[in-house]
């Protein structure tokens, strides 16, 4: 195993394995984004809630659910060491710098980026996975989880009897708290910027750069970087601005 | 042209440096970078002060041993020059210049302006070397490479160690520099048998002298005075790993 310790404790090593954890976590918000649209049915958020109680549920997705905890969580740890070794390779920094000279913004801001998306992370997690698996409790108006319904009124019941939660009234509840909606265009605009940079970084990491297809790898990571955060802000604005 | 120069004034390693600021007079458009500071040293030996000291060998943009960051850009403002073939008239009339060192962990301050390059020696000595047996020149036509193959290889071989990729790169890293050479000498058929041991012990050592490691930011690529491509990062980041995993 020590061939494997000294790859990712390398500096090439380590940051294969930020970019390899940066991909799976996209490969994630895509099928997140894709489940969420479910929010614009107009079936009082049937549809949705089917879908969160699946997601919640299904033994399957719960073991995928570890992976995803552990992508994120290896992506933050590599993503602080590099981020302090790198600090600590110029002590001495240099009194006058034109970095906009030689390299892009988001490029430079990544730890930044990550930092806004790691707080925005822990506040999305308590204002729907806390309440719905942990404390039964909203955390927006302090109300208690309930039941969700069907448009008809009658209970909203999983294909095993058990009643769903309504995970639909939550986000709305949410997405009315103007101070919400704030934090999450903050979020996505800042992960804009991450994908920016990221995707093709995670490419070139993986020594992918050739000059026949890198254009489109880049082309492919603008235009993520664009519809993957203007489709997550899409909700917060659909009920703000538009339900409101 | 007029100037006001702010020049990072150390007297050794152990000094703790500041910026001194000099005013330069009727400077012909056409003094190189290097000359204006030989200027300002024959004025200041002339009060009886201590010239300034930076590194320079050729001047003619091909031995890396210039180096100096100015104006926040290692080089000066010009791209694919070096700073001995930078010339005043790329700066604008009375602007003030700051010059400094090369900054990173690896490479200690001396004096003045020059800095301690021998890391980026003892990471060539690591691995960056290809083993023949001496004797008398072998057939020049024996071994056939395809053009562009010599192309690529000639390309990464025109890196001169100058350091400006270290310099530019916010996180101190040495890549640029280490792939140049990884790519010069692995992608011809006399430097592939140690392809694989030569791209673990450059990295190995890189790290060791503490240089930072690459975060894509391709900085380095848009100040190296020889145009160095990333691409050829992206090859040292794919022997590497495939030297690591898949072999
Ligand atoms: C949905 C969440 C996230 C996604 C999709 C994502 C994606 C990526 C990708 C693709 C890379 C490029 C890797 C490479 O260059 O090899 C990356 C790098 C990075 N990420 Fe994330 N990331 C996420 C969250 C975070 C968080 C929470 C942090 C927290 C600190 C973070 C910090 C970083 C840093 C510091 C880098 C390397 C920076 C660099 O190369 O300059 N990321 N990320
Ligand atoms: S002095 Fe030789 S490259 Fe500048």
């Amino acid at each position: 195993m020590s061939w494997f310790l000294k790859f990712v404790t390398s500096s090439v090593g380590r940051k294969f394995v930020t970019g390899l954890t940066g991909l799976f976590l996209v490969s994630f918000l895509i099928v997140h984004l894709t489940g969420n649209f479910s929010l614009f049915r107009a079936d009082n958020g049937e549809a949705f809630n089917v879908y969160s109680h699946f997601m919640g549920h299904n033994p399957l997705i719960r073991v995928m659910e570890i992976g995803l905890v552990l992508g994120f969580g290896i992506h933050i740890f590599t993503a602080i060491y590099l981020q302090l070794e790198n600090k600590k390779s110029r002590p001495i920094g240099y009194d006058k710098v034109d970095a906009s000279a030689n390299s892009s913004l988001f490029s430079r801001t990544m730890f930044l980026s990550g930092s806004v998306i790691l707080f925005f992370l822990m506040v999305h997690l308590t204002n729907f996975f806390v309440p719905h698996r942990v404390t039964g409790k909203d955390v927006v108006d302090g109300t208690a989880v309930v039941n969700a319904t069907k448009l008809d009124g009658s209970a909203l019941l999983a294909s095993d009897g058990q009643p769903i939660k309504d995970m639909y009234i939550s986000v709305a509840t949410a997405f009315k708290n103007p101070i919400y909606v704030a934090i999450y265009l903050l979020g996505l605009i800042l992960l804009a910027f991450h994908l920016n940079h990221g995707f093709q970084s995670a490419f070139q990491t993986f020594g992918l750069n050739n000059k026949k297809y890198f254009p489109l790898i880049r082309f492919i990571g603008l235009i993520l970087s664009i519809a993957l955060p203007a489709g997550f802000a899409s909700m917060p604005i659909y009920f703000y601005f538009i339900l409101g | 042209m007029n100037f006001t120069l702010r020049v990072w004034r150390q007297k050794n390693g152990n000094d703790s440096g500041k910026f001194v600021t000099y005013q330069i007079q009727n400077i012909s458009a056409d003094t190189s970078f290097l000359e204006m500071l030989d200027i300002l040293n024959e004025e200041l030996i002339a009060k009886g002060e201590e010239p300034v000291a930076f590194d320079h060998d050729c001047r003619e943009g091909i031995c890396g041993s210039c180096s100096l960051y100015i104006n926040g850009r290692p080089h000066g403002p010009k791209q694919l020059v070096t700073t001995c073939q930078t010339y005043m008239r790329s700066f604008g009339e009375g602007e003030t210049i700051t010059i400094e060192p090369w900054r990173a962990k690896p490479f200690k301050v001396l004096k003045d302006l020059i800095v301690d390059r021998s890391a980026l020696d003892r990471i060539i000595q690591a691995g960056g070397y290809i083993s023949v047996n001496s004797g008398s020149a072998p057939e020049a036509n024996s071994i056939a490479i395809p053009k562009p193959i010599a192309e690529a290889s000639m390309d990464a071989a025109a890196c001169i160690g100058c350091g400006a990729c270290v310099a530019a790169c916010k996180n101190a890293s040495a890549m640029l520099f280490v792939a140049a050479k990884v790519s010069h000498l692995g992608l011809l058929p006399q430097g592939q048998p140690e392809a694989k041991e030569r791209v673990v012990s450059m990295i190995a050592q890189m790290d060791a002298e503490g240089f930072g490691s690459c975060t894509n930011t391709y900085a380095c690529e848009a100040e190296c005075p020889k145009g160095i491509s990333v691409t050829n990062i992206a090859r040292l980041n794919r022997e590497f790993i495939s030297a690591n995993l898949f072999s």
